[in-house]
């Protein structure tokens, strides 16, 4: 379950509330940031969070999404190579 | 004379002075039907010449809310009912209007739709010629509901429709689709998100009108309203008796689009459109239909999105960015946002 | 769109398939022979189905859809109970969008609302929250549900309204938690799973490492995943590849959203709010120990169990559910929804007997909108 989505924060709203603005694809909705406020909250703007229903559940790492996307392309890079992986152990099936 | 009052009320469904003051000031002053029987008498050159054909439709419509960014109920009443006329090849001439409003109902506001209408039927050359209004009291109404029908001539000679389609026909539509049904998730408010998007509510008249003279061999077209463009391609195909692929690649979709659908959990082909249609045309004349429907403003998104195939009758199926495929169904019910 | 695009591309996709067919035929899966991996969430199985990866993957390699969809386990008995306090005069019941079809006994929520109930959908409990503030003179109820990843929204919302000291609001509590399910699956001796792949949202609050048991006690690999398709395909492959090497470990392929050791805030906020029930009934598995959440006694103020006088009796609720609904052995992998002898005839979308035809992301109504309509023909 649990459909999240990854947004921006653009604004604090309601510091008292621990409210800010998030943005995807330029639809905004208020979020709350509680659960990754840390202790300041104007250090929130400009951060990208993963959302789910109406809450910034936590603070998505650029240096991990970093490294997931270098193993992708290094993966596509491969891919010649893993083809020839995959011919080669089909004809010794 | 000018109506004073500010707000609907029952006296203004009574049959009496304040009903002939509501529908001269609101309603007539601003469609100019032509004459004042409870009937309009039609003539058309049109229609005289051999082999034409009546188009006749009618639709009802409610809305919720009843002004967005892009239009409201009202321009809504006026594009459906010119393209359900136009997507059956017909140029459309006549339309009737009939509105149920709530008691309470700002006349300020009934005013801004009824000049909505009257300026969407200027620009697909219709008239509206006939009209009818009713008041129901606060709670047995939603501000306004309005019932059009549509009269349309078909020119001879043309004649589309589902069973036409052949397989290898592609499949176009007019531009980015779910921009209305998106707009009006966003504009009830009460999922609380904010974006800058317009309804695409048009009239497609002039536009079906050009596809079809220079791409004759187009066999149907659709309008995506309710269901979206899934919906429509459903009934298509079930009627042609054909399958039809899309390539996700292809569909075009605004990012704010895409983003609504992506927070609320929905299918971007299930949003409804009131200015999209979807045609099939032969590929041999698709560049010229993809062009004449480019050089109108409803159609510079104009775009081809997949096909026809001899495969399973009534099957619509979508090949993904991966080259993976999957079923595009008829939807159950509404569709709901959803979290998980 | 930033952090998501990135993970559908198509390129990266395609390498993905071929390095995991190198490794399904490495470790000798085949159609006749396939490794099970089960993606425990109902969004996995959403994506799935939605890129068609079931039938991109190699055919050795079968994906067998778990029970994380919190409205398809949800017991006909709480739709009832719903049903019950919406109707309640001055109500304004609140939910997600997911439960309005599910069928209970008598109604669904939908067809509750029809009958004249204040039902509204809501994306967020704060919304429901501000129906409250905004209607002093009603009672408002938001229907809370889902597993950790939604419940510390409930949680924070709870303890919000108790700030507020607003008396008109009330949560009626069905969080349930992945785990305990987790563990009765692989405690039955049917079972047939050879590895696991982790539900990322979850883990983002709770970590990686609730999971250890089923890498140490049972052996199996579990990968933590995200939920665009080239995260599901590397888990896969990861999986595959502690397969292919003997090791079975909790490995986090979402590490850009799920920290280890999950979110402080979250945990504290459920830990505040929330305590476990002795056991609490899933659609298809039956009561399982220590598997849903209660309001605690010192937010009694706003737990609609409470309020309204519903309490959860285990020993009551064993009603029997649908005969011939097979929604149990499919959520439990041990037979595919087209198996099932309802499926496509008695259970459609459109007259969904089980839960599992009701939600989206429920396996029976993902089979029949992506692949199965086809599947019930044959």
């Amino acid at each position: 379950m649990c459909l999240g989505i990854p947004a921006r924060i653009i604004a604090i709203t309601h510091p008292d509330r621990l409210m800010a603005m998030a943005e995807v694809s330029g639809v905004r909705r208020e979020v709350n940031v509680a659960c990754v406020a840390g202790n300041d909250l104007d250090s929130l703007v400009g951060q990208w969070v993963l959302i789910h229903v109406g809450f910034a559940m936590s603070l998505i790492d650029e240096d991990e999404a970093a490294a997931t996307m270098e193993a992708l392309r290094d993966l596509g890079e491969a891919q010649e190579a893993l083809d020839q992986m995959r011919a080669a152990e089909e004809a010794m099936l | 004379m000018a109506l004073r009052d500010k707000l609907v009320t029952m006296a203004h469904g009574s049959g009496g002075k304040a009903m002939r003051d509501l529908i001269e000031d609101v309603f007539t002053s601003v469609f100019q039907p032509p004459g004042s029987e409870d009937q309009a008498r039609l003539m058309s050159e049109s229609l005289q010449k051999p082999g034409a054909r009546l188009a006749f439709t009618t639709d009802s419509f409610v809305v919720t809310p009843l002004e967005f960014p892009g239009g409201n109920i009202g321009k809504i009443a006026v594009c459906g009912t010119v393209n359900d006329l136009a997507v059956g090849g017909a140029r459309p001439l006549w339309l009737s209007a009939a509105f149920i409003i709530e008691e309470g109902c700002e006349i300020a506001l009934l005013r801004r739709i009824v000049a909505s209408m009257a300026d969407e039927a200027a620009k697909a050359g219709v008239q509206i010629v006939t009209g009818d209004t009713k008041v129901v009291e606060r709670g047995k109404g939603d501000g306004v509901f309005i019932i059009t029908s549509g009269i349309g001539v078909i020119p001879a000679g043309r004649d589309i429709g589902a069973t036409r389609i052949k397989a290898g026909d592609v499949v176009i539509v007019n531009g980015v689709l779910g921009d209305h049904g998106a707009t009006i998730l966003a504009a009830r408010g009460d999922l609380a998100l904010s974006v800058d998007l317009i309804s695409d509510c048009a009239g497609l008249g002039h536009l079906m009108d050009a596809a079809l003279t220079v791409a004759p061999g187009i066999t149907a077209a659709r309008d995506c309203t309710r269901g979206g463009l899934a919906s429509a391609l459903n009934e298509m195909a079930t009627e042609a008796g054909l399958a039809v692929e899309l390539d996700e690649a292809h569909l075009p979709l605004r990012p704010e689009v895409a983003g609504v659908c992506e927070i609320l959990g929905l299918d971007p082909l299930y949003l409804a459109n009131e200015g999209r249609l979807v045609l099939f045309c032969p590929p041999d004349q698709a560049d010229s239909a993809l062009a004449a429907m480019r050089a109108c403003p409803e159609g510079a998104g104009a775009v081809v999105i997949g096909r026809a195939l001899a495969g399973q009758p009534g099957r619509v199926t979508m090949r993904t960015r991966f080259g993976g495929a999957r079923i595009v169904d008829m939807l159950v019910g509404e569709q709901l946002p959803r979290i998980c | 769109m930033k952090y998501a695009s990135e993970f559908r591309d198509p390129v990266a996709a395609r390498a993905l398939l071929t390095a995991i067919a190198i490794k399904a035929d490495r470790i000798g899966a085949t159609r006749a022979k396939p490794t099970h991996i089960m993606e425990i969430c109902g969004g996995h199985t959403h994506s799935i189905f939605r890129y068609g990866l079931d039938k991109l993957i190699h055919e050795g390699v079968e994906f067998i859809h778990g029970p994380g969809c919190p409205v398809c386990v949800l017991p006909m008995a709480r739709v009832d109970e719903c049903v019950e306090i919406a109707e309640q005069p001055g109500v304004i019941f609140t939910t997600f969008g997911d439960a309005m079809r599910v069928p209970g006994h008598g109604k669904s929520l939908m067809q509750a609302k029809a009958a004249g109930a204040d039902i509204r959908m809501v994306y967020s409990p704060l919304d429901a929250l501000e129906l409250a503030r905004r209607n002093p003179g009603r009672e408002v109820v938001f229907f809370g549900l889902g597993f950790e990843t939604t419940t510390p929204s409930t949680a924070l919302t709870i303890q919000q309204a108790a700030r507020e000291g607003l008396g008109n609001f009330s949560i009626f509590c069905n969080h349930i938690t992945v785990p305990e399910p987790i563990k009765a699956l692989l405690d039955d001796p049917d079972m047939t799973l050879d590895g696991f792949i982790g539900p990322g949202h979850v883990s983002m609050v709770i970590g990686i490492h609730p999971y250890d048991f089923i890498a140490q006690d049972y052996g199996k690999p579990i990968v933590v995943a995200g939920f665009e398709p080239t995260d599901l395909l590397q888990s896969v492959l990861m999986v595959l590849t502690q397969i292919a090497e003997g090791r079975a470990t909790v490995e986090n392929q979402y590490a850009r959203v799920v920290p280890e050791h999950g979110n402080p805030v979250s945990m504290a906020a459920m830990a505040d709010v929330y305590e476990r029930r002795p056991s609490f009934e899933w659609r298809g598995l039956g009561e399982i120990d220590a598997s849903g959440l209660k309001i605690r006694a010192k937010y009694r103020a706003f737990d609609a169990e409470d309020k309204f006088g519903i309490g959860y009796a285990a020993a009551s609720r064993n009603v029997p559910e649908i005969p011939g609904c097979a929604c149990g052995a499919v959520m439990t992998g041990k037979i595919k929804p087209t198996a099932c002898p309802q499926f496509g005839r008695g259970c459609t979308p459109d007259m969904p007997l089980g839960a599992l035809m009701v939600s989206s992301e429920g396996a029976c109504a993902a089979y029949w909108k992506y692949a199965g309509a086809r599947a019930a023909a044959e």
